[in-house]
């Protein structure tokens, strides 16, 4: 199995939930820029993280993986404090851009090679196994047939694909994604949401920043929607259709009144709605029995 | 034996030649893929204070060389990694300083002519000393060493470091590491290309192995044999032309770059024109995507509506041999052996 699977971990750590937020605050040289998150992600979810530009999802998904200081609050990634994670190759990561160099050539088995660094000491060659875990990284994500491959020649929604791979090498057990369908074509965005339908049949814990809801529809568990630096949403598909028609209608009534899926503060409830509502990405999210 | 061979020094020289010429675009793929290629540039400036103060204490040049360029490229990435904007002027501050140290201390110790600091700017490959070249030896083992097992990782922190930090690599202890290794090769450099030509070995090989490698790996393999080429061709060279042997390993780096850039560019109009692109391809494909795959030679084609598709790049060649295969069988009947594929995909024929 090419990912530690929740039913696979279940045995002895079915209660840890992947990722639990109490009161944690991310920012950047000591300064928060994300106040007092609280919530719990059980593993086996997945979950998009949607707020417009600044909201602080991305300082958040950021601080799971250390790119951001953790200011305060207690956070637990797999049931091990955030400090004490040495072993990081637990979390996947598929940055929002291409970052990777074009400047010298690599191919498709390079990039995703490089995934599995961080999980063996520096000494240590790849084995047979960890070079099969790469073809089977570039299956899940159906680029087997370009292993070799250059990767500043591939599409922008194939490099993608590339990146989740390498992400996928390294056997994570929690894959956090920035904006994975930004900018990629209809055919790459097809191929992607059903990459990503996959790795959920398989019970991978993901955490899906983006913009693009729409994209993902039929995939995702539960909707977390940030503001300012808070939660302002959090829920399931169908009751954000709900929160989004409310807020809708408190819109065209000029006032807003108190839906019952916000909670953690109360005050700038209305003016948030109103501000989260306006996006042209946030569009109509398609009812989904969990 | 060649009349070359017969001279001890030419026999260093050529032996100075083959370290410098495989070690220092070993490293200089790094530089390249960082878009560092100045760097060796800077850090050989301030290797000439390194130099001076060699002279001055009478000492060994090498040594105090080697001391300098460290310090300088642990500066280098100490002060990147602040990220101030004016880091950039740090840098200039430092790299010239250095130069400038180098060049009043050289001339104050031996006075204005002094073919020392020539030597030393530019080259003077046939004064290697035996014992230099011990010295050169271990310090390439060193470079090889190095660059071989960290291959991956400095790949991986040069290429992209956000990625490379967030899945717990030491980045920083990398690129401080890469910066060592510059300098390093910046002194083994510097008797035979000179400090002032030594950023050309690190990075035009690799600019010409660019040009024909398709993997990150070979395109290593190809800077080492273009750089052992320029530099052990350019000494025989210098030896027969009389010229400074420095510049000439420079040119002829230059020269193979340009006739591999040449070919390449001739090569890639050929084929282009053998080459058809599939019209507007909605559909992507890969394993599992519904269309038959059929292997051929070296990748794989997919039936698509009467056409064989290749992937090449970001689009879909044809691959015209319609008539190993009949028509209908790619679209009207597609293999639903994986979950996935979306039936919308089906849709999408390219004619």
């Amino acid at each position: 199995m090419l990912v530690t699977t929740a039913a696979a971990s279940a045995g002895t750590t079915a209660s840890t939930p992947a990722v639990q937020l109490d009161h944690a605050s991310f920012g950047y040289a000591g300064r928060p820029f994300t106040e007092g998150v609280t919530l719990t992600i059980p593993k086996g979810e997945v979950v998009a993280l949607l707020g417009p530009n600044g909201s602080g999802k991305s300082t958040l998904v950021r601080g799971l993986l250390g790119l951001t200081d953790h200011v305060a609050g207690r956070v637990e990634v797999l049931g091990t404090p955030l400090a004490g994670l040495t072993d990081r190759s637990r979390i996947g990561y598929v940055p929002q851009r291409h970052t990777l160099s074009a400047s010298v050539r690599s191919t498709v088995r390079e990039v995703i090679a490089t995934g599995q660094l961080a999980g063996r000491p520096w000494w240590r060659r790849p084995t047979a196994q960890d070079r099969a875990t790469v073809v089977q990284a570039a299956e899940t994500v159906g680029l087997a047939d370009r292993l070799d491959t250059d990767v500043a020649t591939l599409s922008g929604g194939q490099q993608r694909r590339v990146l989740i791979a390498r992400a996928l090498a390294s056997r994570p057990e929690v894959l956090i994604m920035d904006e994975p369908t930004a900018g990629v074509d209809a055919a790459n965005q097809d191929v992607l949401a059903a990459v990503l339908r996959r790795l959920a049949g398989l019970g991978v814990t993901m955490l899906v920043v983006t913009h693009e809801l729409a994209a993902l529809r039929g995939i995702v568990d539960r909707i977390i929607e940030m503001d300012a630096g808070q939660v302002s949403f959090d829920g399931t598909p169908s009751q954000y259709a709900e929160h989004r028609a409310t807020v809708s209608r408190a819109a065209d009534a000029g006032h807003g009144d108190h839906h019952p899926y916000d909670h953690g503060y109360d005050q700038h409830d209305d003016d948030s709605g109103l501000l989260s509502g306006a996006g042209p990405m946030d569009g109509p999210v398609e009812e989904v029995t969990p | 034996m060649p009349e070359i061979l017969s001279y001890d020094f030419m026999r260093l020289a050529l032996l100075a030649a083959l370290l410098v010429g495989a070690v220092a675009p070993l490293v200089g793929i790094f530089l390249v893929q960082r878009r560092l290629s100045l760097i060796g540039d800077g850090v050989g400036h301030v290797a000439l204070a390194g130099v001076a103060i060699g002279i001055l204490l009478d000492g060994q040049p090498i040594i105090t060389a080697l001391i300098a360029a460290v310090l300088a490229g642990v500066a280098v990435e100490v002060i990147r990694a602040r990220g101030r904007t004016s880091g950039d002027i740090a840098l200039a501050v430092m790299f010239y300083g250095g130069i400038a140290a180098g060049v009043v201390i050289i001339n104050r110790v031996e006075g204005g002519q002094s073919s020392n600091l020539t030597g030393y700017l530019f080259g003077a490959i046939t004064t290697t000393s035996p014992g230099d070249l011990v010295v050169f030896a271990v310090l390439s083992a060193v470079i090889v060493a190095v660059t071989v097992v960290l291959r991956q990782r400095l790949f991986l922190a040069a290429g992209d470091e956000e990625y490379a930090r967030a899945s717990g690599l030491p980045v920083m202890a990398l690129n401080i590491t890469l910066s060592v290794l510059t300098a390093v090769t910046v002194v083994v450099s510097m008797r035979v290309v000179g400090l002032l030509l030594i950023s050309a070995l690190m990075i035009v090989p690799n600019a010409a192995a660019q040009q024909v490698a398709r993997s990150f790996r070979s395109a290593t393999l190809w800077a080492v044999l273009f750089g052992v080429l320029s530099s052990v061709g350019g000494v025989v060279i210098s030896f027969y032309a009389d010229t400074a042997a420095g510049g000439t390993i420079v040119l002829l780096a230059i020269a193979l770059f340009l006739v591999v850039a040449a070919v390449g560019a001739l090569v890639a109009a050929l084929t282009a024109r053998r080459h058809r692109i599939a019209e507007r391809h909605p559909h992507e494909h890969g394993p599992g995507c519904g269309h038959e795959a059929v292997p051929h030679g070296d990748h794989v084609d997919y039936l698509h509506g009467g056409h064989r598709h290749a992937p090449h790049g970001a689009h879909y060649d044809e691959h015209a041999d319609p008539t190993t295969y009949s028509p209908t069988d790619s679209t009207t009947d597609p293999t639903t052996d994986t979950g996935t594929s979306d039936p919308a995909d089906h849709e999408q024929v390219t004619r």
